[in-house]
């Protein structure tokens, strides 16, 4: 029941004359969904959505060209006891361990010789970028020709040019020859990332620090110990994770030079899911296969948000 | 994406050019036509078609088929638009078709994908049989993948299968002590051996190779008596018959050049034109890019090409890469659609196709075994049998999706890899591809 009477409007409010839609800007409520929406429609419609169905796709027995029904655990159950799968974790798991590190470590001392003065700094750092800047397929083709077992240019130097060894290296025919192969080429194409981040984090410390400790007479591995590797440490876990989200998703090397052979050694859990789920038409299980990636890749970014919230590094303090 | 419609005269003019570079004319008139009365399928009034094939292998693929279709186009008045998928998006992009009852009318698509959506193509048996009646009958692979599993139910049109049979060094295994290519697994075995005492070893893809790796381990395990699975579909790869393959392929091994566990599609025909490979298997295309290129003349001058070692009974076990056409139901012109492919399978259009193509897509039908392509260069000739084969991807069950998931999934290919390499012995490497296969087969 409402009295509506004029008057009584007038007599509470006299002079707010707004209209309706500057009193819909006015209000708070109206203007966060109004912000929100369209970056929430954009990570609804292209993150959200797609990794929801993913995960439904998962726990169906979807095909290629047929809707499937939703069966639970059953796709999980099958990998469990499919060797080929433990094969691509473990590939994976590996793959991304020692490339990382061998990123890392190359990564880092790259940066720490491009920090100093060199001549054609710029230029350097340029080329350094390269490999980075080419197209995975790219250099995955050319990494294809290097491996290749009749034509590499690595064993014809070894062989026809310098003696060096009596047969042609199978780089990619036996299991842990492609394996590290593979490693290699991508170690390759991540030390840039690796490198040109921690430069740009090296070139943030202040100079000042480094005289000040040469005063007091410290060595340059004391130097690195108590100045640069704490204070690079806060943008090292962020490249760190990076480079581990990166390589563990990796799929295009690993497509364009072995297909995951031989015999499914070299096989990442991205290039099975694909070969499952795209040729071999098994959507269900090849969702199965990416969606258990997830776990590994959460760990890795809870990693990365716990080293980034001890900020006290960065002053050079203690945790906690 | 291309617009018959702007560019027609174009294709018609390369088609025109190719026509006359090869003596179609001439090939027409060798065919052997049986005076039969096409089905009468009046095309719809404002009817349009959009067709999906595979991309082209060689270039005159591509060309001759347009040029076909803009026959087509100017006798009928429908327009048709020809797209082009990589070989790999073929498959997928038949799914979304079949799927969401959108995009083209017409597929050109791989063998088992109208078996995989057959409750949503066009029923092809009249055209099938006028075009089996007109041209001296469809060959058997043709049969096997062109009818409903175990119904006389048309529900494709085979339009071209790629074979791959041995492809050797005449000289090489002529210095090996052979005239000819043995046609028993015995004497091939033999046979490549010498081929390898003399610095010219076999070499066959155990990669991950769509084509050749699967080209390969099915002969071995066909050409031996194995299966993946038996009629009713139940998995029946764990076999004397496979141990046999696997015991052979083991002995075949040691003759081969280093690294073909690594190989995929192409190595083969690199290191062939290297010099380096002195027995591989092969289609057609290899031959002819070897034949065009002066540098590598004469290699190709110097190529043999035969079957390899039969299977049991004599007959022909090489694996097939099949072109099979469908239509659906989605489509608003079927009659468009089904005249559209009766058009492109009539002598007039088909042999120029064929001819123009090299013999690289064989044909279905029997009567174009006459065709000039096969007589142009007598070489070629063991690539006019293709489709005769009674062995299929999945033999000997029925085609379904599960048969190409082992495909895909390399299951054969690797079993073979593995026993072959001695990664694993025999028993175990047939118990895996066992395992595998009944993940499948559920």
């Amino acid at each position: 029941m409402s009295v509506t009477t004029g008057p009584v409007t007038n007599w509470r409010r006299p002079q707010v004359q707004q209209g309706w839609l500057a009193r819909l800007f006015d209000s708070k409520i109206f203007l966060i969904i109004a912000c929100l929406t369209p970056a929430m429609g954009l990570l609804v419609v292209f993150l959200t959505y797609p990794l929801g169905l993913g995960i439904w796709l998962a726990f169906t027995d979807t095909h290629i060209g047929r809707d499937g029904v939703f069966i639970g655990f059953e796709n999980f159950e099958s990998l469990w006891y499919d060797r080929v799968f433990w094969g691509a974790v473990f590939y994976t798991v590996f793959y991304t361990g020692v490339a990382t590190a061998l990123k890392f470590a190359l990564g880092l001392w790259l940066a720490l010789l491009l920090n100093e003065n060199l001549p054609f700094k710029s230029l350097l750092r340029a080329i350094i970028l390269l490999p980075w800047i080419v197209p995975t397929v790219l250099s995955a083709i050319a990494f294809w020709w290097i491996f290749d077992a009749q034509f590499s240019i690595i064993s014809y130097v070894l062989v026809d040019k310098l003696g060096l060894l009596d047969h042609y290296i199978d780089f990619l025919g036996t299991p842990w020859a492609a394996r590290w192969s593979l490693v290699f080429a991508n170690v390759w194409r991540g030390i840039p990332f690796v490198a040109i981040s921690l430069l740009a984090g090296l070139q943030t410390i202040s100079p000042s620090l480094y005289e000040a400790a040469l005063l007091d007479g410290a060595s340059s591995w004391q130097r690195f110990r108590r100045i640069t590797a704490p204070l690079l440490m806060p943008i090292l876990a962020v490249v760190l994770t990076f480079s581990v989200l990166f390589t563990f998703t990796d799929f295009q090397l690993v497509y364009a030079i072995t297909r995951g052979g031989p015999i499914n050694s070299t096989h990442l859990m991205a290039t099975l899911a694909f070969q499952r789920g795209i040729p071999g038409g098994q959507l269900g299980e090849g969702a199965a296969i990416a969606v258990s990636m997830i776990p590994f890749l959460i760990l890795a970014t809870l990693f990365s948000y716990f080293a980034l919230a001890r900020r006290k590094w960065q002053q050079g303090g203690d945790d906690e | 994406m291309y617009d018959l419609t702007r560019r027609g005269a174009l294709s018609i003019g390369a088609g025109a050019l190719a026509a006359g570079m090869l003596p179609a004319g001439r090939a027409r008139a060798a065919i052997p036509v049986a005076n039969v009365q096409p089905p009468r399928q009046p095309i719809e009034s404002g009817a349009t078609l959009r067709v999906l094939r595979p991309t082209k292998f060689v270039d005159a693929d591509e060309t001759i088929f347009r040029a076909n279709t803009a026959k087509f186009t100017q006798q009928t008045g429908v327009q048709v638009r020809v797209d082009f998928a990589g070989w790999e998006d073929l498959r997928p992009q038949t799914a979304v078709a079949a799927n969401t009852g959108a995009g083209p009318d017409v597929v050109v698509a791989w063998a088992d994908d109208p078996h995989i959506y057959a409750d949503k193509v066009l029923d092809m048996t009249e055209l099938a049989t006028y075009l089996g009646q007109k041209y001296g009958g469809w060959l058997a692979l043709p049969q096997r993948f062109g009818k409903k599993w175990g119904t006389d139910q048309w529900i494709a049109l085979p339009m071209g299968g790629s074979g791959g049979p041995c492809v050797y060094r005449i000289s090489w295994l002529k210095e090996a002590g052979f005239d000819s290519l043995p046609t028993d697994h015995a004497g091939f075995l033999r046979a490549c051996q010498a081929l390898k005492k003399n610095g010219h070893p076999a070499g066959f893809a155990l990669g991950n190779a769509v084509g050749d790796g699967n080209a390969f381990c099915n002969w071995l395990l066909w050409s031996h008596g194995g299966m993946v699975v038996d009629e009713a579909g139940k998995v029946a790869i764990n076999s004397p018959e496979t141990l046999n393959a696997l015991k052979y392929s083991k002995e075949l091994y040691q003759t081969f050049i280093p690294g073909t566990l690594s190989w995929g599609d192409v190595n083969n025909n690199r290191a062939y034109a290297a010099g380096e490979l002195g027995l591989t298997q092969n289609g057609v295309s290899m031959y002819f890019s070897l034949k065009n290129d002066p540098k590598t003349a004469a290699i190709a001058e110097d190529t043999g090409m035969a079957r390899m070692p039969l299977a049991p009974g004599g007959k022909m076990a090489e694996n097939v890469l099949l072109l099979n056409a469908l239509a659906f139901k989605h489509t608003r012109f079927p009659n468009a659609a089904k005249e559209y492919l009766r058009f492109m399978m009539e002598v007039e259009q088909y042999d120029p196709w064929l001819v123009g193509c090299g013999g690289y897509w064989a044909h279905p039908l029997a009567a174009f075994a006459e065709s000039e392509v096969w007589k142009n260069d007598p070489k070629i000739a063991v690539y006019r049998d293709t489709n005769t084969v009674e062995f299929w991807s999945g033999y000997k069950g029925p085609i379904s999706q599960a048969s190409g998931s082992v495909a895909a999934d390399y299951v054969v290919v690797q079993m073979f890899a593995a026993a072959a390499s001695g990664q694993s012995t025999p028993e175990e490497a047939v118990r895996e591809a066992e395992r595998r296969a009944r993940r499948y087969y559920r």
